[in-house]
C-alpha cells in the first residue's frame, strides 16, 4: 500500500511540487539564515582565531573580547613573563585609527600590532607578500576583506600609501584572515611600529599572548596568570566563545535571525499544512474507499506517514542543497568568506521538518481517521 | 414466487429463518440505527430482520431517504448498529474488534461504489489489484491477477490507462475487478447503474450478474433505478426505514 501511497502523492504534480517547494523553501529560510547567522557570530572570535599561536590572552581585567579591550601598562608584559609555566609571552596591541588614501577618502581601521621578533599576532598565511615584509620600514599587511572594502575587488595595493596619525604606511602584504564581525578594515603591522600609528595614551599594551611551556595546560597556567598577577587570562577556546556572547549578549542579531529562522518555520507550517490539507481532502473519498475495503487505520497513517516522510526527505534534500549552493555562489564575496555550514544546523533543521510534516500530517490525518467508510456511499 | 405487500414490518420469508443456514451469507436481526441530529435522534432503521442469500443477486430498493444504504452499510460491517446483530456467513461481524472487522471485510467483502471511487495516479490494473495489494500480495502479482479479471471484463487492452482516461462504463468495470480480484464471498454494489445511460448500466448488470452471483458468494445491489429491477433474483424494498416487500418481483404501485 505504500506503493500506491507514493503514486497517489506524486500522481497530483501540483500538489506534490507544492509540498515540497514549501519543505525546500521552509529549509533553505532556516538552514541559510542559521548558517548565516552562526557564521556572522564566530566573526566575534576572529581576532583569536585570527592569531592561533596564542595559548592563552590576557588582558586587563575589564577587558571582554579582542575589540572591547582597556590597554595594560607595559609592565604587564614582564609580569606575565615571570609566572611559572608561561613558556613564551608577547605584546599584542588593538586599536581603531582613521587612515587616508592616496585619494584623501578617510576609512576606519583596526590596527593590530604584533610581536617584533617572532611576529606572533599575525594570521599565519598571506594571500600576497610575506610576513618579512613587515621588517621594512613603515610596512603594513592589510586583510583581504579589507582590502576588497577599502580598494574594491582586485585591486593591486601593494606598494600603496596610507596615511596612519601623520605617519606613512605602506601596504606590502595581504594576509588571509577571518574578517572581523564589524568589517573594518584590519592593518597589521609591528608592535613598535604600531605605537607610532596611533594617538598616544599612557597604556598602550592591549593583550599578552602566552605560549604554555610543554606538560602544562592552558587553564592550569591562565589560572596561574590570573592569581600572581591579578590580570584577566583566558584559554583560546574561552577568549573565543567570549567574543561569540559578546555579540549575542549586545546585538539585535540572534532576536533578528531568530524571527526569521521562526518565520521560516510559520512558512512552511503553512504551505505544507494547506497544500497537505487540500491533497488529504481531494482524496478523502479514495481514502474512505480503502478504509471500507479493508485498510486499518494504521495502515492509512502508514500511507500517510509514508507520503510525509517523502515529502520531508526530498524537500529537505533541496533545501539544504540550495543553502549550500547559495553559500558556493557567494563564495567570492568578502562577506561570506569562510562561511560554512556546521553539522549541527542540518540537524536542527532536519527536525524543524520533521516536527513541520508531524503537525501537518497529523492535522490532515485527523480528517482521514475520522472518515466512516460508510460515507463512501452516501 | 410471491411477494407480501404489508406495508408494516416484514414478517415475510426473511424473519422466518432465524438461524443462519448454509445457504445464507447475512442475517440481519433488530437491526436498529439511530443518528444525531443536533439535539435530536433520528431512527432511520426501524428493526429490520432479513436474510441475504447466496447465490442471489439482491436488490434493496426504496426513495431517498428511506434507509437502504444504511442498512447496506451495516451489513456489510462498514457502519455500527445502534440495536441488533448482523451475521456474516456465521460470524456476528459486530462482536469483532475493530481490526478483525476490517480483515473480515478484507477478506470476504467487495464493494463497488456508485462514483466508483478509484485512486485517479494508478492504472486501471493497480486500481482492481488494491484489496490484493492490501492483503500484503507483491505488487506485480496482484496486477497481473487484475489484469486477468480486467480481460474476462472485457477492458484488458485498457488495463495500463488511468482512470481519468477512462469512460465511466469502463471506470464501473474497473470497479467490479477490484470488487470481485480478491474472490470476496460477498459484493455489494451502491447504485452501480446510476451514473451510467441505460444500455451501459444494463451491460454492466448483465456483466455484475455473470461475475458477481455464484452459488457461494452473495450480491447485494442498493438502487432505485426501475430499469434494472427485473434483473433482481430477490428485491427488498424499504420504506421510512422498514422492509414492506421482500419477493421476486416489484410490488405494484412502485
Amino acid at each position: 500500500m505504500l506503493w500506491i501511497a507514493i503514486r497517489m502523492l506524486t500522481g497530483d504534480a501540483q500538489k506534490f511540487y507544492g509540498l515540497l517547494f514549501g519543505i525546500a523553501f521552509s529549509t533553505l529560510l532556516i538552514t541559510q539564515q542559521l548558517t548565516i547567522f552562526v557564521n556572522l557570530i564566530e566573526r566575534g572570535a576572529s581576532g583569536v582565531y585570527n592569531a592561533p599561536e596564542a595559548e592563552i590572552w590576557v588582558m586587563d581585567p575589564v577587558s571582554r573580547t579582542t575589540d572591547v579591550s582597556y590597554a595594560m601598562p607595559s609592565t604587564a608584559l614582564d609580569e606575565v613573563r615571570s609566572v611559572p609555566g608561561v613558556e613564551w609571552a608577547v605584546p599584542h596591541l588593538r586599536s581603531a585609527a582613521s587612515v587616508r588614501t592616496k585619494e584623501g577618502d578617510l576609512e576606519q581601521v583596526a590596527i593590530i600590532g604584533v610581536d617584533d621578533a617572532t611576529l606572533i599576532g599575525l594570521p599565519q598565511n598571506l594571500v600576497e607578500g610575506s610576513k618579512q615584509a613587515l621588517q621594512q620600514p613603515d610596512t603594513v599587511i592589510i586583510d583581504d576583506g579589507g582590502l576588497f572594502n577599502m580598494f574594491g575587488p582586485g585591486a593591486d595595493v601593494m606598494g600603496e600609501r596610507l596615511e596612519l596619525n601623520d605617519q606613512r604606511a605602506v601596504i606590502r602584504g595581504v594576509a588571509d584572515s577571518i574578517p572581523a564581525f564589524t568589517s573594518t578594515a584590519v592593518l597589521y603591522t609591528k608592535y613598535s611600529r604600531a605605537l607610532n600609528f596611533v594617538p598616544g595614551t599612557r597604556n598602550r599594551l592591549s593583550f599578552v599572548l602566552v605560549g604554555v611551556s610543554d606538560g602544562l595546560s592552558a587553564g592550569e597556567v591562565a589560572a596561574r596568570i590570573e592569581e600572581q598577577t591579578g590580570l584577566k587570562a583566558q584559554t583560546r577556546d574561552e577568549f573565543a566563545e567570549a567574543g561569540v556572547d559578546f555579540i549575542i549578549e549586545n546585538t539585535g542579531i540572534p532576536t533578528n535571525f531568530g524571527i526569521t529562522v521562526i518565520l521560516g518555520f510559520v512558512v512552511g507550517v503553512a504551505i505544507v499544512g494547506l497544500t497537505f490539507s487540500l491533497f488529504i481532502r481531494d482524496n478523502i473519498r479514495q481514502f474512505g474507499a480503502l478504509k471500507a475495503i479493508g485498510l486499518t487505520n494504521m495502515k492509512i497513517v502508514r500511507m500517510v506517514a509514508v507520503q510525509a516522510g517523502m515529502v520531508g526527505a526530498i524537500g529537505y534534500a533541496l533545501g539544504v542543497m540550495s543553502t549550500a549552493i547559495f553559500l558556493w555562489s557567494f563564495s567570492g564575496n568578502p562577506f561570506f568568506k569562510g562561511f560554512y555550514i556546521p553539522w549541527q544546523i542540518p540537524l536542527i533543521s532536519m527536525g524543524a521538518v520533521i516536527l513541520i510534516l508531524a503537525i501537518t500530517g497529523w492535522l490532515a490525518l485527523r480528517s482521514v481517521l475520522s472518515t466512516e467508510p460508510a460515507s463512501v456511499f452516501r | 414466487m410471491t411477494a407480501p405487500a404489508s406495508p408494516a414490518p416484514t414478517e415475510t420469508t426473511a424473519k422466518t429463518s432465524a438461524e443462519t443456514s448454509a445457504e445464507t451469507a447475512i442475517c440481519a436481526r433488530g437491526i436498529v440505527r439511530d443518528f444525531q441530529a443536533g439535539q435530536s435522534t433520528i431512527r432511520v432503521l426501524h428493526g429490520i430482520d432479513t436474510d441475504i442469500r447466496s447465490g442471489e443477486m439482491t436488490f434493496v430498493v426504496g426513495e431517498s431517504g428511506s434507509g437502504k444504504t444504511t442498512l447496506i452499510s451495516i451489513m456489510c460491517g462498514i457502519l455500527w448498529p445502534t440495536e441488533g446483530e448482523v451475521k456474516v456467513f456465521g460470524t456476528d461481524i459486530y462482536k469483532l474488534s475493530d481490526t478483525e472487522l476490517v480483515n473480515f471485510r478484507l477478506e470476504n467483502i467487495g464493494f463497488i461504489f456508485q462514483q466508483y471511487n478509484l485512486i485517479p495516479s494508478i492504472d486501471a490494473a493497480a486500481n482492481a489489484a488494491v484489496p490484493l495489494i492490501a492483503k500484503g500480495m507483491a505488487i506485480e502479482e496482484a496486477r497481473e491477477k487484475a489484469k486477468k479479471l480486467l480481460d474476462k471484463l472485457n477492458i484488458g487492452d485498457q488495463a495500463e490507462k488511468l482512470p481519468n482516461q477512462l469512460s465511466g462504463g469502463q471506470q464501473q468495470r474497473v470497479a467490479i475487478a477490484r470488487a470481485l480480484v480478491h474472490e470476496p464471498r460477498l459484493v455489494v454494489c451502491d447504485e452501480p447503474t446510476a451514473a451510467l445511460d441505460a444500455s451501459s448500466g444494463r451491460r454492466v448488470m448483465d456483466l455484475l450478474r455473470e461475475v458477481a452471483v455464484a452459488k457461494d458468494r452473495a450480491c447485494i445491489i442498493v438502487t432505485h433505478d426501475n430499469r434494472i429491477f427485473d434483473l433482481a433474483d430477490r428485491i427488498l424494498v424499504l420504506e421510512d426505514g422498514v422492509v414492506t416487500h421482500d419477493g421476486t418481483e416489484m410490488p405494484d404501485g412502485h
